[in-house]
């Protein structure tokens, strides 16, 4: 199959590679680059573990193919991190016990991301209906909204000082 | 109250900054081990483990039909494709074609028969995944169709069993229910539920030298899988070695299942001489492997004026598919789980475990417990709606005694019993009797609208059925510079397991957690364990992993008298220091002299349970070393117009003993009953007439997500509890019990449905799971409507 040489710009670093058009950018993240944070749970956009963000903005990564990401500036779990300091949302799921197996937690993160970026303070329903799009089989989701609202808390603080 | 919640947190987090205590200790709510690893991305999952050269894609090819012979097959077209390196069918199976984990009823890979949609019967190897997918689409099969059975009701009536149906019974059940002043007979109705772990199926079988072969495997049971890839490739147990660092979720899913993931990868990676992964996409795992078993539950009850029970006989018919699988523990445990926490003198308990041509059903966080609790539960129900008692009340009146009326069906004596304490806490906690009066005269006012409160039980009983698995190895290595590698037979699934043994070791040896390292799962490491399961994990690893770290502890100590010339008994170890009659060194410079006097500082530990001994052919004696407590009491409301339903406020008591880990504990309780609430409210499991399952992905199979969270949601763990067995540090079993305290959610949706009736002493036909549609039935039918 013909391949379409794309440059995307992955956790800061420009990076060119001939791909197949019908390539997923879930797939181009995890086998092309080894980006295997970013995981694969229900291969049928749904359950969010695959969440990235692209221009800023979370998106299901297996719902969009990788030449679409040509020319943009994708995120993945494994970049959200400066350096060894962590991020706020990174900080409070490990704090609040947010996470059990583990599997949904960098889709979850990077949604809540996007979601903090928009709205510094949300409520907790407005939590709720923005992660409904982030399945969890095993905490039920109780410390997630609670780690999303005090990652909250912890950047309106860092913002302020 | 979500500020209750956080206090109790914060008091276990003070414990954790104790300066007098090692760091991690136990009891601390620690985060789990992997916890910055998952924040990060960096945890690594089987398919995120670099892949190795030359490394092969497999995908099945599975049946279309739910039951047929199959008369013909040309894989000619298959072989073909563009990237495809092997095909396998029965016949290319090297040693026995099975990998039936208890009875061998379960083909790797279809012979003549196919038992049900979605059956593999041919494996394909090829240098991509989508090349492997694209050519097991391309086979001829010729199918001659044969007659399906697609449901357990019509499997009971043509008597078409995995297993010979079996009875548990004490005194006179039928005299008792015959004498008794009332009578009630009623049908209870659960659906199974999908695992929905959120990592797939998935195995990596790599093949090194001299034939042996390494498998990295997404498993509950590392030893299951050794033994099931020897046996397929025709090699010894010493020659398969197994590996698992953690799993994105199993629940019961990665028991027996991933056998068949692994022995299929070991084939083609035995056939080709190259390393083959087998990673099931979402549809394929739902489709392919079992599920929580639905049991239709039948009962005949008498009782007195109370509402006790006097005599009550059921006869549950489960869908055990097209095997036997667990189907004969899981079906027990229903039996054993059939009283909940209720003494029922004269009792008889049938149990038929029926052949479907639909997946062979399997292990489910519960493992039956939940079906026979669900049908107990119903019982309960429907005799306080006959007397027009309140359900609570009902239920307070058949609770086991502490000195009588203590001994199960089984024959087991209940020495723990906790319920009524717990119960009467949360009675008192969540103001149940004056919301209950409350919701009453909302209702009446209320005509569109209904809601609903119940107030439910669990006792669960605790150890594999199985005596002879209730053992455990680990494995702990101390090196020179005084840090750890700790090793045990149990696997992590996000449960914290490896966490808590941690806290055990860190707390036995006196070092800081920071000094443990949690090593994967190895079968070449700590050989012959049994599968993470039965909520027996932390219990049975906690223990083997301390009695290795005691064993290099006493010899530490030897070592410390003598060198330093005082009693054993004045060698203590605080702390990451040891004090040795007068001196004070630390933890790794005693081990480094330890190592220089050659001590040996590896220690292999082992556990078996005590006290139990159980009878499995007469279904008597103690199957159980103790009982795990808990209970919930849920308000709902639902709309009568459209069946819709939602928790408005939950609180929960649950008992954990004394906790290794309150927020691991936590944790469990809280996903444990949101995921006992999916399964009796949206998570339907639905066959189409041909026995295609159409629920095969979360587009159509709905588990919960964040906005199904009660808004109001009350979680404690019981105080100042501690278990009266001699378990770890006195902690109790917390993986499985918290599932079932999600009846409560269903008794209070049967509560808003009796609500729409005219009459007071209805009993809602609701049925399990309680979907919008299957509300609606039960309030149409409760008004005396007929659907139109």
């Amino acid at each position: 199959m013909s391949t379409v040489d794309i440059t995307v710009t992955v956790n800061g670093r420009a990076q060119t590679r001939a791909v197949e058009p019908r390539l997923l950018l879930v797939e181009f993240l995890r086998e092309t680059l080894g980006f295997t944070g970013t995981h694969v749970g229900c291969d049928s956009c749904q359950c969010g573990a695959c969440v990235v963000h692209v221009d800023g903005k979370s998106v299901k990564s297996c719902a969009m193919l990788a030449v679409q990401a040509d020319g943009r500036d994708v995120t993945t779990i494994e970049g959200l991190a400066d350096g060894d300091e962590l991020h706020p949302v990174q900080v409070a799921f490990r704090e609040q016990h947010a996470l059990q197996c583990g599997f949904c937690t960098p889709g979850m993160i990077m949604s809540a991301v996007d979601l903090l970026n928009r709205d510094p303070e949300p409520d907790e329903a407005a939590i709720r209906l923005w992660l409904n799009g982030n399945l969890c089989r095993c905490t039920g989701y109780q410390n997630i909204i609670r780690a999303v609202e005090a990652a909250g808390v912890a950047m309106r603080a860092a913002d302020n000082a | 109250m979500r500020a209750e919640r956080e206090l109790e947190l914060r008091k276990a987090g003070d414990d954790a900054s104790d300066a007098s205590r090692v760091d991690g200790a136990v009891g601390t709510a620690t985060p789990h081990d992997s916890a910055v690893l998952h924040v990060n991305g960096r945890a690594t999952y089987t398919d995120d483990i670099p892949e190795p050269r030359g490394l092969l894609h497999a995908a099945f090819g599975v049946s279309t039909e739910a039951h047929a012979r199959i008369r013909g097959m040309d894989l000619s077209r298959v072989e073909a494709a563009p990237g495809v390196v092997a095909v396998i069918t029965a016949s290319d199976v090297p040693g026995p074609n099975n990998y039936g984990a208890v009875i061998a009823d379960d083909p790797i890979l279809a012979e003549d028969e196919v038992v049900y949609a979605g059956q593999p019967v041919f494996a394909v190897a090829a240098t991509t995944v989508d090349a492997a997918r694209r050519a097991a689409r391309l086979a001829d099969i010729d199918y001659e169709p044969l007659e399906a059975i697609l449901d357990p009701e019509t499997a009971l009536e043509r008597e078409s069993f995995v297993l010979p149906s079996t009875t548990l019974a004490r005194g006179d059940a039928d005299m008792a229910i015959a004498n008794a002043p009332h009578r009630l007979t009623g049908t209870a109705r659960v659906g199974g539920q999908d695992q929905f772990y959120l990592e797939g199926q998935i195995s990596i079988a790599i093949p090194r030298e001299g034939g042996d072969l390494f498998l990295y495997s997404s498993t509950q049971h590392p030893g299951e899988i050794q033994h099931s890839v020897a046996k397929a490739l025709g090699l010894a147990q010493k020659d398969v070695t197994v590996e698992c660092r953690r799993m994105g979720g199993a629940f019961g899913g990665k028991e027996s299942q991933p056998a068949l993931i692994a022995c299929t990868a070991a084939i083609l990676a035995q056939r080709t001489g190259r390393p083959v992964k087998l990673r099931l996409d979402r549809d394929a795992d739902m489709i392919i492997t079992g599920k929580r078993h639905d049991f239709v539950s039948h009962y005949e009850v008498g009782f007195d004026d109370t509402g006790r029970i006097l005599g009550i006989r059921y006869n549950h018919a489960s869908r055990c598919g097209a095997s036997a699988d667990l189907s004969g523990a899981v079906n027990d445990r229903a039996m054993f789980h059939s009283d909940n926490a209720y003494f029922l003198e004269h009792v008889a308990i049938d149990s038929h475990r029926c052949k479907t041509h639909t997946v062979s059903n399997t292990a489910f966080r519960g493992f039956g417990g939940p079906q026979g609790m669900f049908a107990c539960e119903q019982v309960v129900d429907d005799i306080a709606r006959h007397l027009g008692r309140d359900p609570l009340d009902v239920r307070r009146v058949n609770f086991y005694g502490t000195d009588s009326r203590n001994v199960t069906p089984y024959g087991q004596t209940i020495e723990d019993n906790i319920i009524a304490e717990i119960v009467d806490q949360l009675e008192a906690s969540t103001d149940y009797r004056d919301r209950r009066r409350e919701i009453e005269a909302w209702n009446a006012k209320s005509p569109v609208l209904k809601r609903g409160i119940a107030l439910t039980p669990v006792k669960f009983g605790i150890s594999f059925t199985a005596t002879h698995l209730n053992q455990a190895g680990a494995l702990v290595n101390v090196y020179t510079d005084g840090t750890v590698q700790l090793n045990h037979g149990g696997t992590e699934m996000g449960q914290g397991l490896f966490v808590k043994v941690a806290q055990v070791v860190a707390e036995t040896l006196q070092i800081d957690l920071s000094r443990i390292r949690c090593t994967a799962s190895d079968t070449s490491k700590v050989p012959n364990a049994s599968a993470t399961a039965a909520s027996a994990g932390s219990d049975l690893n906690g223990m083997a992993a301390r009695n290795a770290a005691e064993k290099i502890k006493r010899r530490l100590t030897g070592f410390a008298a003598q060198h330093y010339g005082c009693d054993e008994h004045e060698v203590r170890f605080d702390n990451n220091e040891v004090h040795v009659g007068g001196e004070t060194l630390s933890f790794a410079e005693l081990v480094h002299a330890a190592y220089m006097a050659r001590v040996s500082l590896s220690a292999q530990g082992f556990y078996k349970t005590p006290k139990i001994d159980y009878d499995k052919t007469t279904l008597t004696g103690r199957p159980f070393y103790y009982f795990a407590y808990g209970a919930a009491c849920t308000e709902v409301v639902i709309d009568t117009l459209t069946g819709e339903n939602r928790m408005t406020r939950v609180d929960i008591l649950h008992d954990c003993g004394r906790s290794l880990n309150p927020a691991v504990d936590l944790g469990q309780v809280e996903g444990g009953f949101i995921q006992g609430a999916g399964w009796l409210t949206t998570e339907e499991l639905w066959w189409n007439p041909r026995g295609d399952l159409k629920t095969h992905a979360p587009a159509t199979y709905k588990i919960p997500c964040a906005s199904d969270l009660p808004p109001d949601f009350r979680v404690t763990l019981l105080e100042s509890s501690e278990n009266r067995e001699d378990t770890i540090y006195k902690s109790k079993a917390v993986g499985e019990p918290p599932l079932m305290l999600g009846l409560s959610v269903f008794h209070a949706i049967r509560d808003a449905v009796a609500a729409c009736s005219a009459d007071p002493k209805h009993a809602p036909e609701l049925e399990a799971p309680a979907t919008p549609e299957h509300v609606l039935d039960a309030v149409m039918t409760a008004r005396g409507d007929t659907r139109v």
